[in-house]
């Protein structure tokens, strides 16, 4: 099956598929930002935002991307040039093995764009869909409210 | 596999004649489930993602009834004013249905069709009084969700049927509304227990009607009208919530699971009833 997306700002056109998992077909693409941990929707991992929108890519076919516009946590931003959450990720050690990093910028960047001053709790809900497994939640939590308080929108 | 992307209806239920066809709505149920357990006779996957006929809400019958388009997301729901408004016991249940990204995913009609006896929106919809539109080439039908909800993971549905509506009639404002969950966590929880209720009280306080469900404490939604007609007559007070509390714990049969005993469940079942003293 034919398919064309948008993956972080790039047209791609691809031959896949169609029962393919989203999360298969973009790491063949090379977007390794984009990782597996449970493959049932329980640990967001691979999460991504499909227009804009919070989704689980394991629990999406290559298909269902076609004409979408897709953004991993490499589109959020760069090395050179991150995102305030990703530099405030990095700042505030929020990152330890670093596994579950990507899914948890990418859902944080989607709850600021909801919300753009979640207090603590507000932090904690928007992000309970991501577990990370060296539960370093306190200092994710602090690295999402320091990115908000800097007027983040939260914009991919 | 194929999969399917209808458009608009027609190309719906024609998709949906294919052999070996199979609804796709959100996929946080099927998926998982087609992964484990490969299907073999399942030859076509028909995606609801591009039906934008099956999305949104709408008010219905001079504002008495809300149609919501079984493929709107959780969370959509979640947002919607007239939900919020008019619903607070389904807004309660969606808040705590899955995790932000399931929400972003699941729909109502998934939710439904899936039938799982700890189905999160199932009790709220039950003590509305839910109505199901549901559409095939022969036509639509409706039909009360508690006739289509058949046991667990078995429903009314026809092959080369779709859900297509969900009617729900809005509570007139002065009725309560309540809904709480109980699971191991707060967020990605499978409901150990779960209780809707719609409580209507007239003029001294006295309780004219009481709907009861309950959720993962039976094969199927838990209804218990003994419970029901204890409340009816008397007060919204502690003490005759703790009459219909011992009558629901002394009635219900749950099982012991990996989430919890038997025991657990039964006291769980009469307690969360207590909560409707704070309404």
């Amino acid at each position: 099956m034919k398919l064309a997306f948008t993956l972080n700002g790039a047209l791609v056109r691809v031959d896949a598929d169609p029962d393919q998992r989203a999360v298969d077909l973009l790491r063949e693409l090379n977007a390794l930002d984009v990782k597996e941990g449970c493959g049932t929707g329980e640990c967001g991992a691979c999460s991504i935002l499909v227009d804009g929108v919070h989704k689980l890519s394991c629990l999406l076919l290559a298909a269902q991307l076609h004409g979408r516009e897709l953004t991993t946590a490499a589109g959020l931003g760069s090395v050179k040039n991150p995102h305030p959450i990703q530099k405030a990720f990095a700042e505030h050690g929020a990152v330890q093995c670093g596994f579950c990093t990507p899914g948890m910028t990418i859902a944080a960047s989607a709850l600021l764009a909801a919300n753009p001053d979640p207090t603590r709790d507000e932090v904690r809900q928007g992000l309970s869909g991501n577990l990370c497994r060296c539960t370093g939640y306190v200092k994710i939590v602090d690295a999402v409210r320091a990115a908000a308080r800097k007027g983040d929108g939260g914009e991919a | 596999m194929n999969v399917l992307f209808p458009r608009n209806m027609p190309q719906l239920v024609k998709a949906l004649g294919e052999p070996g066809a199979r609804i796709l709505a959100g996929g946080t149920d099927l998926l998982v489930r087609l992964r484990a357990q490969p299907d073999a006779k399942l030859a076509t996957l028909v995606s609801l993602d591009r039906v934008a006929a099956l999305r949104g809400v709408a008010l219905e019958k001079p504002g008495t009834v809300l149609r919501i388009g079984a493929a709107s997301t959780h969370a959509e729901l979640l947002a919607h004013p007239l939900v919020r408004a008019r619903l607070p016991m389904l807004a309660q249940a969606l808040a705590t249905l899955g995790s932000p990204p399931i929400r972003n995913m699941g729909t109502l009609g998934g939710n439904i069709c899936t039938a799982s006896p700890a189905g999160d929106t199932l009790p709220p919809l039950l003590v509305l009084g839910a109505e199901l539109e549901l559409a095939s080439a022969s036509g639509t039908r409706s039909l009360p969700l508690a006739d289509f909800l058949l046991g667990p993971g078995r429903t009314a549905l026809q092959p080369g049927e779709a859900l297509t509506a969900v009617r729900v009639p809005l509570p007139e404002p002065s009725a309560r509304q309540h809904f709480e969950k109980v699971g191991r966590r707060d967020a990605l929880a499978v409901a150990v227990v779960s209780l809707a209720a719609l409580v209507r009280t007239g003029g001294k306080g006295a309780i004219t009607s009481a709907s009861l469900a309950w959720g993962a404490v039976a094969p199927g939604i838990w209804r218990c009208p003994e419970a029901e007609a204890a409340l009816v007559g008397r007060k919204l007070t502690l003490s005759a919530l703790n009459s219909a509390a011992r009558i629901a714990s002394s009635r219900v049969q749950p099982i012991s699971d990996v989430r919890a005993s038997a025991d657990y469940r039964r006291s769980v079942t009469g307690n969360l009833l207590l909560r409707l003293a704070a309404l």
